[in-house]
C-alpha cells in the first residue's frame, strides 16, 4: 500500500506488527522509537537489527526485558557496522548452504557518537566492502547516553559538558563533521538525510533503501529533550524547525544524483531553532551575537551549495 | 595407540599447517586482516577461497577490531567463524574479546605469538596472549606446527560444545612455528571434517519466529550471575577438552592431555615451559639424562582454563622446579610462574620454584642455557628474584 499519511503508516504497522514494542525506557519525548517503528515497518522482509552501544541499546534491552520483537544483536560501541558485516556475511554463507531460505534485511543502528566518531572506521570499512545492509544514524548531536558530551556531530556554538560555554568559551568552536559527504565518498548507492518530525520522509527513504542491493545510509536528526534542554512536548516542533531553518535539510543521494526533498518557501532564521534550546542559551548575549550570525551565514551557504549540487547532478549528468 | 586413518607427511610452515586445518574444518566465515607474523595464515586461506577449494565467505576488514567484530557477529548469526591474529592486532581486538566470551559465542583464532609494542618488535614472545588471558577465551599453546594443526580441531569442537560455548585461541610461536618448516602429518580431509562436523548453533539471529535479543544491558541485578555462568563454562571446558582429546586420539593415535610430561615421573627437578621452547628443552633433558641427571619437563598446553589439580599432582614429587615465562606480568610474578606457584600451594611440602624470564622479543634460547637452568635447579640455587635467561646485563 502507498503510504501518504501517518494514518496510512499506522494502518500498515497494525497490519504487519511492530518490530519494536512498548516497555522500553526511553526519556519522555525521545524520538528513537518513532524512527525505529517507521524505518523497520518500511521493510517488506524480516529484519535483523545490529545496534551500537548508546541510548537505544541501554533503554531497550535491560535484561531480562527486551523491546525488540525482531532478532537483535549488540556487541560493543565501535562496531555496529562491522557486526552488521559479520551478520550479513553469515547470512550469505548460510544461505549458500541452504540453511536459510528467507530473504532478509539487515539494519545497523547507532547514535552519532557511535557513527560519526568511534564507529566511523568500522562504518567506512563496511561501506567499502559493500555489505548489503542499511545503516541508520539517529543523530542527537552528542553523547547523550553519558550526559551530553560533545561529538563530531555536535553543532558549532552548542554548549556541552566536555566543551561547555563559559566566560571565555562559546561552547563548541568547530563546525560539525559532514558525515553524509564522507559516506557518499564511498560511492554507495543510497545516502539520505531525514528528520524525525517527517515520518513520511523517513518511511519513503527507508523503503527505497531496502529495495537497493548494497550499503545504504540514513542520517536522521533526533532532538534530545534532556540534553538539548527543551520540554518533552516540543521534540517534533524543534525537529521541524531544524529543517525549516535549513539547519538540517532533507535530501537524498541516489547513485550520485542529489535531490533536495524539502525547500522552504522562505527559510526561517536560525534563531527560531536556537532560542528554544538550553544548549544555545549562551548565544543570546551581546558578546556572542556574532556566533549566531556566523551560523546563519554558513547554513545559507551550505543550503545554496546543496541546491547547486541538485541542479548539476540532475541537469548536467554530474555525479557526486 | 596406533594411527587408524590415512595421512600424509609433508613439509609445511606452521602457518600453512594452520591454514590446512582451517581448510579441513570448512568455516562459514573467515575474517582476514594482516598482522605479522600471522599474515600467511589468512593469505593461504584466502587463496584456498580464491581457488574454490573452500566455499568460505572470506571478509577482508579494515582492522583487527572489525575482524573480531565480524567473526563474533557471524557466530551469533549461527555461522562457524574463524580468524587469526597476533600482538598489536590482538591488542586492538581487546575491546571485543570479552564480548565474544560474554555472549558465549564459539569463535576460533590462531595467534602467532609475538611481542607487544613498545619498542616495536615483530618476533616471538607470549606477551600478546598473556595480555588477554583473563577475558574468557580458552587458550591453548602449541609446541610445533603439528600441534598447532591438531589444536585447531580440538579448539573448534571445544568452542562449539554445548556445555562450553566459549571462544578459543590457539597459540603458535611467531616465526619460530609460523614460518619454520617442519614435516607435518596431515590427516584425511573427510575424516578431519567429520571430526568437527558442521556447526549446530544453539541460537540464531535468523530465527524470526523466536526473535532473540543478543547482548543486552545487564545491571547489577543480573551481570554477576552471567559472569558466574561463564566461569562454570570454563570449568566445563576442562572436562570437555579431555573428552574431545580422546576422540581426536582415535584419528591421530596421539594423546591430548592438559600438558605433556617428559621424563617427569622419576625426575628430581623439572622445567615448565610452553610453546616451541619445550622442544629445545626436551633435547636438553635427553642430554642431561645421558649424564645421569634426573631431570624432566612439563609443557602446559591448555593454559586457560588452567588445570591446577592435575599439574600439582604431576609436580608433587619434585625437589625443585624452574618455570620459564616468555612474558612479564609487570610488577607481579610472571604469568605461568604465578599459576604454578598457585597450583603447588596445596601441597604439604613446599617445593622451591624459580622464575625465569626468557626469549622476549624473539631473543634466542639455546640448549646450553636450558641445561644450565637444570644444573642450577639440581644445585639448589633458588632465589625469590626473577632470573633472566640470555639477557645482557
Amino acid at each position: 500500500m502507498e503510504i501518504k499519511s501517518i494514518r496510512d503508516l499506522a494502518e500498515l504497522q497494525t497490519k504487519t506488527g511492530l518490530k519494536f514494542v512498548s516497555g522500553h525506557r526511553m526519556c519522555a519525548g525521545c524520538g528513537i522509537a518513532t524512527i525505529l517503528r517507521t524505518v523497520l515497518s518500511a521493510s517488506t522482509k524480516p529484519v535483523v537489527v545490529v545496534n551500537a552501544t548508546g541510548c537505544l541499546e541501554v533503554v531497550s534491552t535491560i535484561y531480562p526485558y527486551t523491546a525488540w520483537n525482531t532478532p537483535w544483536l549488540h556487541v560493543t560501541f565501535v562496531n555496529a557496522a562491522s557486526s552488521a558485516s559479520g551478520v550479513e556475511t553469515a547470512y550469505r554463507a548460510l544461505k549458500k548452504k541452504g540453511l536459510i531460505k528467507e530473504e532478509v534485511n539487515i539494519v545497523a543502528i547507532g547514535g552519532d557518537g557511535g557513527t560519526y566518531d568511534i564507529g566511523i572506521q568500522a562504518l567506512s570499512g563496511a561501506l567499502e566492502r559493500w555489505h548489503n545492509f542499511l545503516y541508520i544514524c539517529y543523530n542527537n548531536e552528542g553523547y547523550m547516553n553519558t550526559g551530553h558530551q560533545r561529538s563530531g556531530a555536535t553543532p558549532f556554538g552548542a554548549s556541552t559538558t566536555t566543551q561547555p560555554a563559559g566566560k571565555v568559551s562559546i561552547g563548541k568552536i568547530q563546525w560539525r563533521k559532514d558525515l553524509v559527504k564522507i559516506v557518499q565518498g564511498h560511492n554507495i548507492p543510497y545516502v539520505a538525510q531525514s528528520n524525525v518530525y517527517n515520518t513520511i520522509d523517513m518511511f519513503k527513504k527507508a523503503s527505497k533503501a531496502f529495495e537497493i542491493e548494497g550499503p545504504k545510509f540514513l542520517n536522521i536528526l533526533m532532538p534530545c529533550t534532556t540534553n538539548w534542554g527543551f520540554p518533552e512536548s516540543m521534540t517534533m516542533k524543534i525537529s521541524r524547525l531544524a529543517t525549516e531553518t535549513n539547519y538540517w535539510p532533507l535530501f537524498e543521494i541516489e547513485n550520485g544524483i542529489l535531490t533536495v526533498n524539502y525547500k522552504p518557501k522562505e527559510r526561517k532564521p536560525i534563531e527560531e531553532f536556537l532560542k528554544l534550546q538550553g544548549r544555545f542559551k549562551h548565544l543570546f548575549t551581546q558578546e556572542n551575537r556574532h556566533v549566531i550570525e556566523e551560523m546563519q551565514k554558513r547554513i545559507d551557504e551550505d543550503f545554496e551549495n546543496l541546491l547547486k549540487l541538485e541542479k548539476v547532478t540532475h541537469e548536467e549528468g554530474v555525479r557526486i | 595407540m596406533g594411527v587408524t586413518v590415512k595421512s600424509k607427511k609433508i613439509p609445511l610452515t606452521g602457518a600453512e599447517a594452520v591454514a590446512e586445518a582451517m581448510r579441513q574444518i570448512k568455516p562459514d566465515v573467515v575474517a582476514a586482516y594482516p598482522i605479522t607474523p600471522q599474515t600467511p595464515i589468512v593469505e593461504i586461506f584466502s587463496k584456498f577461497a580464491a581457488d574454490g577449494i573452500v566455499d568460505t565467505e572470506v571478509v577482508t576488514p579494515e582492522s583487527e577490531h572489525s575482524a573480531i567484530s565480524i567473526v563474533t557477529a557471524a557466530s551469533a548469526a549461527g555461522a562457524r567463524a574463524m580468524s587469526a591474529s597476533a600482538s598489536q592486532g590482538l591488542a586492538l581486538m581487546v575491546e571485543v574479546l570479552p564480548a565474544t566470551s560474554g555472549l558465549r559465542l564459539p569463535v576460533v583464532m590462531a595467534i602467532a605469538n609475538r611481542a607487544l609494542s613498545a619498542p616495536i618488535n615483530i618476533h616471538c614472545d607470549h606477551s600478546d596472549m598473556m595480555a588477554v588471558r583473563d577475558l574468557g577465551w580458552i587458550q591453548i599453546f602449541s609446541e610445533n606446527a603439528q600441534e598447532a594443526y591438531e589444536n585447531m580441531f580440538l579448539a573448534v569442537k571445544l568452542s562449539e560444545h554445548p556445555d562450553v560455548l566459549l571462544p578459543v585461541m590457539v597459540g603458535l610461536d611467531g616465526f619460530i612455528i609460523s614460518h619454520g618448516v617442519e614435516v607435518v602429518e596431515i590427516y584425511d580431509d573427510e575424516i578431519m571434517h567429520s571430526f568437527v562436523g558442521d556447526r549446530k548453533p544453539h541460537l540464531s539471529l535468523f530465527d524470526f519466529e523466536n526473535p532473540i535479543t543478543i547482548g543486552p544491558l545487564e545491571l547489577p541485578d543480573f551481570y554477576f550471575e552471567t559472569k558466574r555462568q561463564e566461569q562454570e563454562a570454563m570449568k566445563n571446558a576442562l572436562k570437555i577438552y579431555i573428552e574431545i582429546g580422546k576422540e581426536l586420539s582415535k584419528i591421530t593415535g596421539k594423546e591430548y592431555k592438559y600438558f605433556e610430561s617428559y621424563k617427569l615421573e622419576d625426575a628430581e627437578v623439572a622445567i615448565i615451559v610452553m610453546g616451541s621452547t619445550a622442544g629445545t628443552a626436551k633435547d636438553a633433558v635427553d642430554e642431561l639424562r645421558n649424564e645421569g641427571k634426573k631431570v624432566g619437563l612439563l609443557k602446559p598446553k591448555l593454559f586457560r582454563p588452567f588445570p591446577y589439580d592435575e599439574i600439582r599432582d604431576a609436580l608433587k614429587h619434585l625437589k625443585g622446579i624452574g618455570v620459564l615465562d616468555r612474558a612479564y606480568s609487570f610488577g607481579a610474578y610472571a604469568p605461568l610462574y604465578s599459576d604454578i606457584r598457585n597450583a603447588l600451594y596445596d601441597l604439604e611440602k613446599r617445593i622451591p620454584v624459580q622464575s625465569y624470564i626468557y626469549g622476549l622479543g624473539g631473543r634466542d634460547i639455546f640448549k646450553y642455557q636450558i641445561k644450565s637452568v637444570f644444573n642450577e635447579l639440581l644445585d639448589g640455587k633458588f632465589s625469590k628474584e626473577e632470573k633472566c635467561i640470555g639477557l645482557r646485563e
